[in-house]
């Protein structure tokens, strides 16, 4: 069977003189849309606000007497640098989210291993039940949270009634409900890809490890952890880069310390109007996350390709 | 721990649906059984007519999203090497990491500068779907790619060897076989679409509101007893609808296995 496949493969593809309009149409949306904006932004971050529609200087344009003019202020990447509301937002937005993926990580990692180790039927239906929360409102969700943790919220209403505390936990607009928050939002996301890689996983090699007098313990370190690497990292950096920029969990959470980049953006460009500066941020932000991103994309096309 | 960590992702929503019944307005209060929350749903306009957008912008993006989105996929399993694949492939993984609030800015800055150039399109509807198109794309080429990575190609190059040209052979084939993932890739599209808050309000205008951006102002003012009644609403025919689909797609496959076990003895 395998080897029929392959052979028709070096046989002529019948494909061939219709694949570009299968390839081009998604090829040149997701160009247009995706990857030229960011050289739009790329552009606008050497503008200047300007009270115009759109508020911003043209960078480039044609001056009267037909000649190209180029005006590019590096004042944005400047302020960048010197307001240190930008540092403190891009370093208290890594840390949250290395922390929040490193909690995920290890919450995730045994109910993995327990979904792959169940029973094919249970297997179905524990999938269904992790991804169910993901298919609901994300932002419906959150606001949910709030209910819970809230100072007269479902959490310190039991623990007051049960006696077991005697002042509310003040969690609300705090840094740990930011943390609850990632943590509870993108839990599924570190879950699922450390499933697909421990299912995969050949149970003969346990086998064989308990055979050849490893304990459980040593086949786990052995075996089970260094093979399930690649679900780790996947996990870990689909928890990871969508944390650094989350928006929505510190602004409805968090109070106004908890100030992560994306917050900043969003008020830079909806408080502000400073397109400009919000486009410098997004784009000092992307090259803060391309190396993550380059992680993720070669484990994953890795993967797929497998 | 699986069924603690589960239940906790439950709760949340649970204690929630439990609130849109009190018939106090005071959140720690409990006044009693009440759906007086819903009915003053009924006569919100802002709130029916930001949900009636929604659901548009959630209809024309996920099916948008599906055909692009299974195209790019027909391409990254079926064509092993074309000029663009390794660009096509990054641009089809990276909007699944990329954070919405990036995406966001851009695809406004994309759009304003098109309209200065081209005088096309303006900010509202088009923009808000042109976008959602965009990263739902990503979403339906993952699910259906894997789908078609399974599909076995013996049977498409069987029905070739038989006379039926590639179109009418995947047309015949395939496309039944990865059915279950197009419909369920469409559904993903069509909830993420329905509940995307950061990019649509960066891409919508002043002039469009989408459901989450009036429910996003309404929330950040505090709890309103009322939003409580909606998220309810939605998150019980959401997981009514993916319960349905997951049941759906169980089943046929568990028939189509039959049918080959049958062909085959």
């Amino acid at each position: 069977m395998r080897a029929g496949t392959s052979k028709s493969h070096n046989m002529k593809n019948p494909w061939r003189p219709g694949r570009w309009l299968i390839i081009l149409p998604p090829l040149i949306f997701l160009f247009v849309f995706f990857l030229i904006p960011f050289a739009f932004a790329f552009k606008i971050s050497f503008a200047e606000a300007a009270p115009r529609v759109p508020p911003f200087t043209d960078v480039i344009s044609w001056t009267a007497d037909h000649h190209l003019q180029l005006r590019v202020t590096l004042g944005n990447y400047r302020y960048l640098l010197t307001d240190q509301v930008y540092g403190v937002a891009y370093l208290y937005s890594l840390r949250t989210a290395f922390f929040s993926t490193l909690i995920c990580l290890l919450l995730g990692y045994p109910m993995a291993y327990a979904i792959a180790r169940a029973p094919k039927s249970t297997q179905n239906l524990l999938l269904l039940v992790l991804m169910l929360p993901f298919w609901t409102s994300f932002l419906l969700r959150v606001y949910a949270l709030e209910g819970i943790i809230r100072d007269n919220g479902f959490l310190n209403t039991m623990l007051l009634r049960l006696g077991l505390i005697h002042q509310p936990f003040h969690i609300m607009h705090t840094g740990v409900a930011v943390y609850i928050g990632i943590i509870y939002s993108y839990l599924p996301f570190m879950v699922l890809p450390l499933f697909a890689t421990l299912e995969k996983l050949d149970p003969t090699l346990l086998e064989a490890a308990s055979d050849l007098g490893s304990t459980p313990r040593r086949a786990f370190l052995d075996v089970t952890l260094p093979l399930s690497i690649p679900g780790v990292i996947a996990g870990a950096m689909l928890v990871f880069i969508p944390a650094v920029g989350e928006f929505v969990i510190p602004s409805l959470l968090g109070g106004p310390n908890n100030l992560m980049i994306g917050r900043v953006l969003w008020d830079e460009f909806f408080g502000n109007h400073d397109w400009p500066v919000a486009s410098a941020v997004a784009i000092a932000f992307l090259l803060l996350l391309a190396g993550p991103i380059a992680i993720y994309q070669y484990y994953n096309v890795r993967q797929i390709e497998a | 721990m699986l069924f603690a960590g589960i239940s906790i992702l439950y709760l949340p929503i649970l204690v929630l649906i439990g609130y849109s019944f009190n018939a106090s307005p005071l959140v720690n209060v409990w006044g009693g059984f009440s759906t007086a929350w819903y009915g003053e749903l009924m006569h919100n306009r802002q709130l029916l007519q930001a949900a009636l957008l929604s659901l548009e912008v959630a209809i024309a993006a996920s099916t948008g999203a599906l055909i692009l989105g299974t195209l790019a996929a027909i391409a990254l399993v079926r064509f092993t090497r074309f000029r663009g694949r390794l660009l096509l492939t990054g641009m089809v993984n990276a909007p699944l990491v990329m954070p919405e609030i990036i995406t966001g800015i851009t695809q406004l800055l994309l759009f304003v500068s098109m309209l200065q150039l081209f005088a096309w399109p303006h900010r509202g509807f088009t923009t808000i779907v042109l976008s959602h198109v965009t990263f739902c794309s990503a979403y339906v080429t993952i699910t259906v790619q894997s789908r078609l990575q399974a599909a076995d190609r013996a049977l498409e190059e069987a029905a070739m060897d038989l006379g039926a040209s590639p179109l009418r052979a995947f047309m015949e084939i395939t496309l039944p076989i990865i059915a279950p993932a197009l419909i369920s890739s469409w559904l993903l599209s069509f909830t993420l679409s329905l509940d995307d808050l950061v990019i649509s309000s960066f891409v919508a205008g002043p002039g469009a509101s989408t459901l989450p951006m009036v429910i996003y102002s309404k929330v950040k003012l505090g709890v309103s007893p009322d939003i409580n009644a909606l998220a309810s609403i939605i998150v019980c025919a959401v997981g009514a609808c993916v319960v349905t689909a997951g049941y759906l797609m169980v089943r046929g496959d568990r028939r189509r296995a039959a049918d080959i076990r049958l062909a085959g003895s």
